[in-house]
């Protein structure tokens, strides 16, 4: 297993010798590109600002966290970044969540500062009107992601959800298909959902980008998101390249469905869930 | 783009002319359309374009696999692709240096000869 070490200022990819590290992804990563650089976020009027220089300072490193108390901070991962392994690999971890999320977090940050302190789930209703969909969207579903996922997965749901889903599509593998079919006509970047209606039933949806179900506007109304897989291709391509399908068949290995089932009952009982 | 691509010079008086009369200078071109390609929100492209209405070169983005092209009033001339695909392989999420090692393999001569041509075009057909 590669271990890691975070510091506060960013992150020391730098592995332990006595560590076996796995072929691929992340051993490519460390032996041609070193620690990566955390994701820019661009303020356009610092950038403007910069004149012909503006190029060159494009490529410096910004801090991925406000300096003075973010209102949004990156939660950790609630399993090491191989734990999906391999199924998910644990470069791809490692960049999504370090980096991606956290894009999404600083983003978020800037958009609320000077802004009374707000609980993200709240900010999804209004997040398209106030253009909060793209950095509170992608906040939210990844948090959603993160905490769906997990190495003691796969299995299959039960309970009130499986009774749900087995009325709404039939068997597991009905389930699969029609949710695999979703995902992989995902035109760009956007996601896949399993979502609770109002009265309790189950409906596959998706969105483009980092819209969800519980924005205004985004998908029909009353549905609440309890499942979702990222097709942006930052979330499969260092492992699958272009085989979105093969990231898709990989994805039911790890999808926690006693914690999916938790979802459920808050959603069927007319909550989102709150991250 | 081209391996031999790259360069600051435009060995092209009119596309050079039109790039000093919209941009300034070929490094404010290249801040615009880098800024453009890396505010892209997902998927989508960046474009340096001729405005056939005003005949001067623009900067825009469009989303997913739209194209100036499909506004009958702007043509394409050089675009960058900032689909993940493009670039995730060797940039992962660093989009910005993408954006600056592609710089290196732009055609100019490519472009130019679509500034000509698209500018041979205009008048002929209804905007």
């Amino acid at each position: 297993m590669l271990a890691f070490s975070i510091s506060p200022l960013g992150l020391n990819l730098a592995p332990r010798a006595s560590v076996r590290m796995a072929a691929g992804g992340e051993q490519i990563l460390l032996a041609r590109f070193g620690v990566p650089a955390p994701e820019l976020s661009v303020d356009r009027r610092g950038a403007l600002g910069l004149g012909a220089a503006a190029c060159a300072a494009l490529g410096t490193s910004m801090p991925a966290f406000a300096a003075d108390d973010p209102m949004f901070t990156l939660p950790p991962l609630p399993y090491a970044y191989d734990a999906l392994e391999p199924h998910i690999d644990a470069a791809t971890m490692k960049f999504h969540h370090d980096f991606h999320h956290q894009a999404y977090i600083t983003n978020l940050n800037k958009a609320m500062a000077g802004k009374p302190k707000a609980d993200l789930v709240s900010l999804m209703p209004g997040a398209k009107a106030a253009k909060l969909n793209n950095a509170g969207g992608g906040h939210y579903n990844h948090c959603m992601f993160w905490s769906t996922l997990g190495p003691k997965a796969g299995g299959e749901p039960s309970g009130a959800l499986g009774d749900a889903m087995a009325k709404a599509f039939g068997s597991y593998d009905d389930f699969k298909a029609q949710f695999s079919a979703a995902a992989a006509g995902v035109f760009g970047s956007g996601w896949a959902w399993l979502a609770v209606a109002k009265d309790g039933s189950v409906k596959i949806v998706t969105t483009p980008n980092q819209d969800n179900p519980l924005m205004d506007g985004a998908t029909e109304a009353g549905l609440i998101p309890i499942l979702g897989i990222d097709v942006w291709e930052h979330a499969y391509y260092l492992k699958y390249q272009n085989r979105r399908p093969e990231y898709i068949a990989a994805f039911y290995n790890v999808v926690n469905w006693a914690k999916v089932g938790e979802y459920y009952a808050t959603a069927a009982a007319g909550k989102p869930i709150a991250f | 783009m081209s391996p031999d691509g790259g360069g600051d010079i435009v060995e092209h008086a009119g596309l050079n002319a039109a790039i000093v009369s919209a941009f300034g200078t070929m490094a404010m071109l290249k801040r615009a359309l880098s800024l453009s390609a890396l505010e892209v929100f997902g998927s989508g492209w960046a474009w340096l374009a001729l405005d056939r209405r005003s005949d001067k070169l623009v900067v825009q983005s469009t989303p997913n696999q739209d194209t100036p092209a499909m506004d009958a009033s702007t043509v394409p001339l050089l675009g960058i692709d900032v689909w993940e695909h493009a670039y995730y392989l060797k940039h992962q999420s660093r989009r910005a240096d993408y954006i600056k090692d592609w710089w290196h393999v732009v055609s100019w001569p490519e472009v130019a000869r679509r500034y000509d041509a698209a500018r041979a075009a205009t008048g002929k057909a209804e905007l």
